[in-house]
């Protein structure tokens, strides 16, 4: 506890730039990835493949992928750049499937119901289909935000600073009080955008109990309800 | 890209591929490594999971603990574990049996509760024992999902265990971390290219096992369409 007395500065930047590596992910994953769940949702054929191709990106581990990356998009080693698109690209595949099964969960006729009462495509779309995807693509959202939170700190490996250099700090000095310190707090960043998304939701969603887990229907993949860290770790 | 032809370089020398550093000796170590995490994981956490689906209780609590151990962060996990135990295979392999008991203990019990309830009375009301429900319907029904949740596990072994060379455990992730420490670009390259495969190939393996399980489920037909 002294030891946090005494580094509380050091502590609380890190847990910023902790916060702020992995909330930049979580948004551009949300954003990349719902037009092609949706897309996903009403191709069957093309569909399936985006649907693969996504979990096999799900499936290259964490550190590996941090380590490839500035050598494809030639950026500096230590470049924090290089964090946040793996992490978006774990994003992206996550959500891309929870989108997916969020806009093929909404029901067929209402879809036609809307059409009939005359919504354009474009207000369907936006007015109809993304609010009653909703509670599946915030459940999307909540796993995606706690596994993207958790694998920010293998970053330290490379050289990103985060809350990770608290564990290879207290490795390297042997001061189980640093790691235990630095594990609690990723945890309540964890739980803090979990909080953060579920008022979210039920401000957007007031109709649901919002954040309900739902079910995945493709038996072979529940990558979403297993909290697969395949790419995780 | 010349970084790229390097890592190849590096992979196609042949004095990469002998001895103790060498990639065959780190790959079976790799695999080793998770072989041995995901059999104890699954040891401790299918049964209980199937405990959860058969009866139904403490269904939250599973989810509780599953979701409290996803939101921590391996790197710390290991790290702890090393400054509580000390440096070691055992203390890697505790911290790897730990992280991989969520996907297991979700895969057994939510494929427990995907069997459909009528099945399980219509086994009940033939006179099976709870004991027969569980080995003769329930568990072969589930399977593919209690195989999904295997692989999820081994998938997350693969890439934890790579992590794991940071706290001294050999295998693939050896290559990254060596090489850093004498910023040997190429080679973190190459260990890299050979966990992404590893994991490529093992997810591949898995998803057949998936579609055996799920082929070889008794053809119960469901009344419904």
């Amino acid at each position: 506890m002294t030891w946090l007395f005494d580094n509380f500065h050091y502590v609380w930047s890190l847990t910023l730039r902790h916060m702020w590596l992995s909330a930049v992910p979580v948004v551009v994953g949300f954003v990349v990835a719902l037009p092609i769940g949706w897309y996903a949702s009403r191709h069957k054929w093309l569909g399936g493949g985006l649907l693969s191709l996504s979990s096999i990106l799900y499936t290259i581990p964490s550190l590996p992928l941090f380590v490839i990356l500035p050598g494809l998009l030639g950026t500096g080693f230590l470049s924090a750049v290089n964090v946040i698109v793996a992490l978006s690209i774990y994003a992206v595949a996550i959500m891309v499937r929870s989108s997916s099964d969020a806009f093929g969960s909404v029901s067929p006729a209402v879809l036609d119901a809307a059409s009939a009462a005359g919504f354009s495509p474009a207000q369907r779309a936006f007015r109809v289909e993304l609010p009653l995807a909703g509670p599946v693509l915030l459940a999307g959202l909540r796993v995606v935000s706690v596994s993207t939170v958790s694998l920010v700190s293998v970053a330290t490996i490379i050289g990103v600073s985060n809350l990770g250099s608290l564990f290879t700090d207290g490795l390297r000095r042997s001061f189980n009080t640093e790691v235990v310190i630095g594990v609690v707090a990723t945890v309540i960043i964890a739980l803090f955008f979990d909080l953060v998304l579920v008022i979210a939701g039920k401000l957007l969603l007031p109709w649901t109990s919002a954040g309900r887990p739902q079910r995945i229907r493709n038996p072979l993949t529940p990558m979403a309800e297993f909290g697969l860290r395949g790419g995780g770790a | 890209m010349s970084v790229v032809s390097q890592a190849v370089d590096w992979l196609s020398e042949s004095s990469h591929w002998s001895g103790d550093d060498g990639v065959p000796h780190r790959l079976v170590e790799h695999l080793g490594y998770t072989a041995e995490t995901v059999v104890i994981a699954s040891a401790i956490a299918i049964p209980i999971g199937l405990l959860i689906g058969h009866t139904g209780r403490m269904r939250s609590l599973a989810v509780g603990v599953s979701g409290a151990l996803r939101s921590l962060p391996t790197l710390g996990l290991l790290t702890f574990v090393v400054t509580l135990i000390g440096i070691g295979l055992t203390p890697a392999i505790v911290a790897l049996v730990v992280l991989s008991i969520p996907p297991l203990l979700a895969g057994a019990y939510s494929g427990l509760e995907s069997v459909d309830r009528q099945t399980i009375d219509a086994a009940r009301a033939i006179g099976m024992t709870e004991w027969q429900i569980l080995t003769k319907v329930e568990v072969p029904l589930a399977l593919p999902l209690i195989v999904g949740g295997i692989r999820s596990a081994t998938l997350q072994v693969v890439a934890t265990a790579t992590v794991a060379a940071y706290i001294g455990l050999g295998g693939l992730g050896r290559y990254i971390i060596d090489g850093q420490a004498v910023q040997d670009y190429p080679q973190m390259l190459a260990g890299s290219f050979l966990v992404v495969a590893l994991a490529l190939v093992l997810d591949g393996i898995f998803a057949g096992l998936q579609k055996l399980a799920l082929g070889s489920r008794p053809s119960l037909t469901p009344s419904r369409a």
